[in-house]
């Protein structure tokens, strides 16, 4: 193969784009919930809080996945505790357990004497060292999350727009939400190895922004966002091999940069609606 | 079986006590007035009743059950106009589509049947033609409008509004209290908070004055006149705010 597929001739590289696919997807719908529902700070909090969970499993010789997802859920339900038992407003709850739990990965890190070269990926993603057992546990992960937003839509989405309604008319409308922290805990862990703990909450936010932009239906930003999303991870995994430059800053660059286009054409519509 | 029966029931925020010592029972087919002054506790009564808080002491029930065992979509329930995101991507159809939710189980589909109970909603608060409108562009009325033609559209068995003619028009008011006379009519039991008590009586057949108990129950006109209502806001006027006369308990 030459030219524009050369990327494709190697299986490293197909598997790399087959989790770009993944994440960009996952990431970008899952984002709709997280700007509709302001959770944009969760996003980051809950990849951050994961560092902990990869590193007790990285030096206990466990799988990364499940310790991150341990350490993730439980961070996201904990959240929600505290906020509602505590009394203690969402942002605070957030940043106190957060960077409680990033520095207990730092913490854990710093008394190993083993090397922390591999952490450094989970930090800044490491797309092309995806392996064929990390890509069945993330197309596994993303298919679950799918499952679950797609039988919760409604109430999903109810809650996201008016939670006090919906919970009186019989939506469960605490349980959609711990539900929802679960989802994006699992959303998060899918995605760290292809962008990093630092970068995936752009993922998590940019393309369902850019989005919001363009349209003022809820489906059909979830589409676009979804769109952007993969043109983003994909497109940027491709700009990475071309460019030589690291995948998940190519990735979120150009998820930026559809943001910006965005905000772009949403303007010139504006004015060409109202002279 | 009654509707709602509220029992010695006790409401508290913090250290400030919203309700104590309520005692209500609700039948069906009738549309029951709460009028009170500002912080009486109007609304805090109907987001008992609708199970979105819970009493410190006492019971309530709607058909029998605690408001959160309840099957879904039983309680319509219209706030005062909130702080919900104006912003969010829908338009009025929408919004009012919304009320059907809590009956559609997991991957059910959006039926004929859904389509038309919403259609028969918005006709029902005249915004057909605003159905395609973002909820953005809409007046406070309309929004108003909006928030009643989704409770109604989920069709359910009790209907609780919040102030639904605050902010409002005459014309709009008119409109709403008609509707929902006919909904009465139809054997819908409606609890309403207001402040309009000129209209209490031809709106409500049970009129209650709440303020933080029952102060008064019965007839609208006979309450009025037994001047309990004018008594409370009289001192309200005087004393100030009521809350702090008594202060903590």
């Amino acid at each position: 193969m030459s030219g524009i597929l050369a990327p494709f001739a190697f299986e490293f590289m197909q598997r790399a784009f087959v989790a770009a696919l993944v994440v960009g997807l996952l990431c970008s719908m899952m984002g709709t919930y997280v700007v509709l529902r302001k959770l944009a700070f969760i996003g980051d909090g809950l990849a951050h809080a994961s560092f902990a969970g990869i590193a007790i499993a990285y030096l206990r010789g466990l799988n990364y996945a499940f310790g991150a997802g341990v350490v993730a859920v439980v961070t996201a339900l904990s959240i929600g505790f505290v906020h509602r038992r505590a009394k203690v407003s969402l942002d605070t709850s957030i940043g106190v357990l957060f960077t409680g739990a990033f520095a207990l990965g730092i913490f854990v890190m710093s008394r190993s004497a083993r090397s922390t070269v591999d952490l450094q990926s989970y930090l800044f993603g490491d797309i092309l060292g995806v392996s064929r057992g990390d890509l069945i546990v993330i197309v596994v992960l993303a298919l679950l999350v799918a499952f679950v937003v797609a039988s919760l839509y409604r109430p999903l989405l109810y809650t996201s727009f008016d939670p006090t309604v919906a919970q009186a008319s019989g939506i469960h409308a605490t349980f959609v939400d711990d539900v929802l922290l679960v989802l994006l805990s699992l959303t998060i862990i899918v995605s760290l190895q292809s962008v990093g703990i630092i970068l995936v909450a752009a993922l998590l936010v940019t393309p369902a922004a850019a989005a919001a932009q363009l349209t003022r239906r809820f489906v059909p930003m979830l589409l676009l966002s979804g769109v952007f999303g993969i043109i983003s991870s994909v497109g940027g995994l491709y700009l990475s091999y071309e460019l030589r430059s690291a995948s998940g800053a190519t990735i979120v660059l150009l998820a930026t940069l559809i943001f910006f286009a965005s905000i772009g054409v949403s303007a010139v519509r504006r004015r060409r609606v109202s002279p | 079986m009654n509707v709602v029966e509220a029992r010695d029931v006790r409401v508290q925020y913090e250290r400030v006590t919203a309700l104590d010592g309520v005692n209500l029972t609700l039948t069906s087919g009738i549309a029951l007035g709460i009028v009170g002054p500002n912080g009486s506790g109007k609304s805090t009564l109907l987001k008992a009743i609708a199970g979105l808080v819970l009493p410190a002491a006492g019971t309530v029930t709607v058909f029998g059950r605690s408001p959160r065992d309840l099957p879904p979509g039983t309680i319509g329930y219209v706030p005062q106009i909130e702080d919900v995101d104006w912003q969010f991507p829908a338009n009025v159809r929408d919004v009012v589509a919304m009320g059907r939710y809590p009956r559609l189980g997991p991957f059910a589909r959006f039926g004929a049947e859904d389509r038309a109970a919403v259609d028969r909603a918005l006709a029902a608060l005249d915004l057909t033609a605003l159905a395609q409108r973002h909820i953005s562009q809409l007046s406070g009325g309309q929004q108003q409008r909006a928030f009643v033609a989704r409770a109604i559209a989920q069709e359910p068995k009790l209907l609780l509004l919040d102030e639904p003619t605050t902010g409002v028009d005459a014309a709009t008011e008119d409109a709403l209290m008609h509707l929902i006379r006919s909904l009465v009519k139809n054997g819908l039991p409606v609890l309403m908070t207001t402040h309009d008590l000129d209209r209490a009586p031809e709106w409500f057949d049970r009129l209650i004055v709440v303020d933080r108990r029952v102060l008064a129950d019965g007839d609208p006109a006979t309450v009025l006149e037994g001047g309990t209502y004018s008594a409370i806001r009289e001192h309200t006027h005087v004393h100030g705010h009521l809350r702090a006369d008594r202060g903590p308990e």
